[in-house]
């Protein structure tokens, strides 16, 4: 990022979502959204409730898809290649596109298989390879240390940080190339909070990500670009400094200062 | 004070609401406690080793209730292997891949008013279809059939609810990382609603054991030992209303012993059905 936060034009876009439009039923949530995930940044989705910032997340991995009367039109581009055409192959986009919930979501497994089960999806590993990518995962979301010695144990018996961090595990071991954060930390406390915080900035190193939040503070600590929405529409998206600083917008300037939402 | 009156005008309310509440609960429970006293009472006296080893006989014969045992362990075994699965692929299509079709909801109301259908008409219906028709005579699997198709309704109707308790966020986390729906299912799904699906089965069993209606009509019975399918195969439901009516006391004796019987594996099922939901834990 440049020094005042402004963007710079040496970025690559990951994921570039051109003109989208989206729709629950004939109720249009989304309006001609236009906007780029630079690659191996985290960009944040910020704005009231019910502005569209979960809608747009759920559009990135199509998992609005699992649900009939709702659909998009419009370009999303991940690597130049539009993931809402019709013949894309859902499971493999989502296993290239990790998602994390707002509620911790294991499944009713050992913490070991709730890990292994996704990597096993796509790959076929001896066990030892295997054991390895499930360290890696677990060190990765800075869990490794406290669930070494119970692998075996269910992964409903973890406390909800942990249980999210786990979620976290899950879906990098997968090795996708983005990851969507939904309000990851919204269900936790201050600590397991600053825990996944630090993950997610160290996870820029190999992944792109998007975050959808509510607390601004938030926002601009893991962030490098935020996007402030609002009423279905993008209003404005720049560097998180120069968003947090200087808004172009009189209605952005009124959210961050919690004039409205 | 005006809010203290209101308060006691409250409290008092709540008191006589209370009040019927537990009188409607004794009531209830005085009718079991006698029912089951009855039962014991009479059923225990009987009781021997002869029951579960003699086969049925004549008066004064020293008959057991072996055949009629057998036969209904053979028919219900069969009537739950038949029914199950059915059910189960039916709640499973239900609750998971035509959760917003129309099919569905025609599905959910047929098979409730199978749920209440009485089980007479269902024993007619099979009488029609594999007595008179089908095997053309009385025999064991138009029995087992006939208690199938009891079992399936029960087994539709828990399978979609529990599948249906299971977080959709669960759903949502799997396709997320890109996990097919059969996968899903198996790994996921059954195994968060595990408990909910057993105890499903559980109830489908005790209800099925207890039936005398449609077997009268498909299995008929049987004085003799028999456990071939396509012969007519006796079962202790029917027993005990044969040998309830008759005016022979040890057959009366027999019939008495015979209800304690299933009424005990039906409470067992009962009681193990909520252990395995206790331990299995409601899991979110």
């Amino acid at each position: 990022m440049t020094q005042n936060g402004s963007i710079p034009n040496d970025l690559r876009e990951k994921i570039s979502i051109r003109d989208l439009k989206f729709y629950y039923g004939t109720s249009r949530a989304l309006n001609n959204i236009t906007l780029p995930l630079y690659e191996h940044k985290v960009t944040a989705f910020i704005g009231p409730s019910g502005c569209g910032k979960s809608t747009l997340l759920r559009v990135l991995n199509r998992m609005y898809d699992l649900y009939p009367h709702q659909h998009a039109e419009g370009e999303v581009l991940i690597d130049g290649e539009n993931l809402l055409s019709a013949e894309q192959d859902l499971n493999l986009l989502r296993s290239r596109i990790g998602m994390v919930f707002q509620k911790p979501t294991p499944f009713p497994m050992t913490i070991y298989n709730n890990i292994a089960f996704g990597i096993s999806l796509y790959e076929k590993l001896p066990k030892s390879e295997l054991d390895d990518r499930v360290e890696t995962a677990l060190r990765k979301a800075a869990l490794w240390t406290e669930v070494k010695d119970k692998l075996g144990a269910n992964g409903l018996s973890l406390s909800g940080g942990q249980q999210q961090r786990l979620c976290i595990a899950r879906t990098v071991a997968v090795k996708p190339e983005v990851i969507l954060f939904d309000e990851p930390c919204s269900a936790l406390d201050p600590i397991s909070t600053s825990k996944i915080e630090e993950l997610i900035d160290e996870l820029t190193a190999e992944y792109t990500i998007a975050i959808v939040t509510h607390n601004m503070q938030q926002a601009a600590r893991v962030s490098e670009y935020t996007a402030f929405m609002f009423l279905g529409e993008l209003i404005e998206f720049e560097g998180t400094s120069k968003i947090f600083t200087s808004p172009r917008e009189q209605r952005t300037q009124d959210y961050i200062t919690g004039r409205f939402g | 004070m005006a809010v203290s009156t209101l308060y006691k005008g409250r409290h008092r309310r709540n008191n006589v609401a209370l009040s019927l509440c537990i009188a409607a609960t004794v009531f209830g429970l005085i009718w079991l406690v006698i029912i089951l006293a009855e039962l014991v009472w009479k059923g225990v006296g009987g009781l021997s080793l002869s029951v579960f080893t003699h086969l049925t006989k004549g008066p004064g014969d020293n008959g057991g209730l072996l055949n009629p045992i057998v036969g209904s362990l053979i028919m219900t075994t069969l009537g739950t292997v038949i029914g199950t699965p059915i059910g189960l692929l039916a709640g499973t299509y239900m609750a998971e891949y035509g959760q917003f079709s129309k099919l569905t909801i025609v599905v959910r109301f047929i098979n409730d008013i199978l749920l209440s259908a009485p089980s007479i008409v269902i024993g007619l219906f099979i009488y029609v279809v594999l007595v008179a028709h089908g095997v053309g005579h009385y025999s064991g699997i138009a029995g087992a059939v006939s208690l199938a198709v009891i079992v399936i309704p029960v087994v539709v109707r828990t399978t979609e609810d529990m599948l249906t308790l299971v977080p959709v966020t669960l759903r949502e986390a799997a396709s997320a990382l890109g996990m097919p729906r059969s996968l899903y299912l198996w790994n996921v799904a059954y195994r968060a609603a595990s408990a909910g699906l057993v105890t499903g089965v559980l109830l489908a069993v005790a209800r099925i054991s207890g039936e005398t209606a449609p077997l009268l009509f498909t299995a008929l019975g049987n004085t003799l030992w028999s456990t071939d399918l396509l012969q007519p195969m006796a079962s202790l439901p029917q027993v005990i209303f044969n040998y309830a009516g008759s005016a022979y006391t040890d057959f009366q004796q027999l019939a008495w012993t015979g209800a304690l019987i299933i009424t005990f594996v039906v409470l067992m099922l009962s009681i193990s059905a909520r252990m395995i939901v206790a331990i299995g834990g409601v899991k979110k």
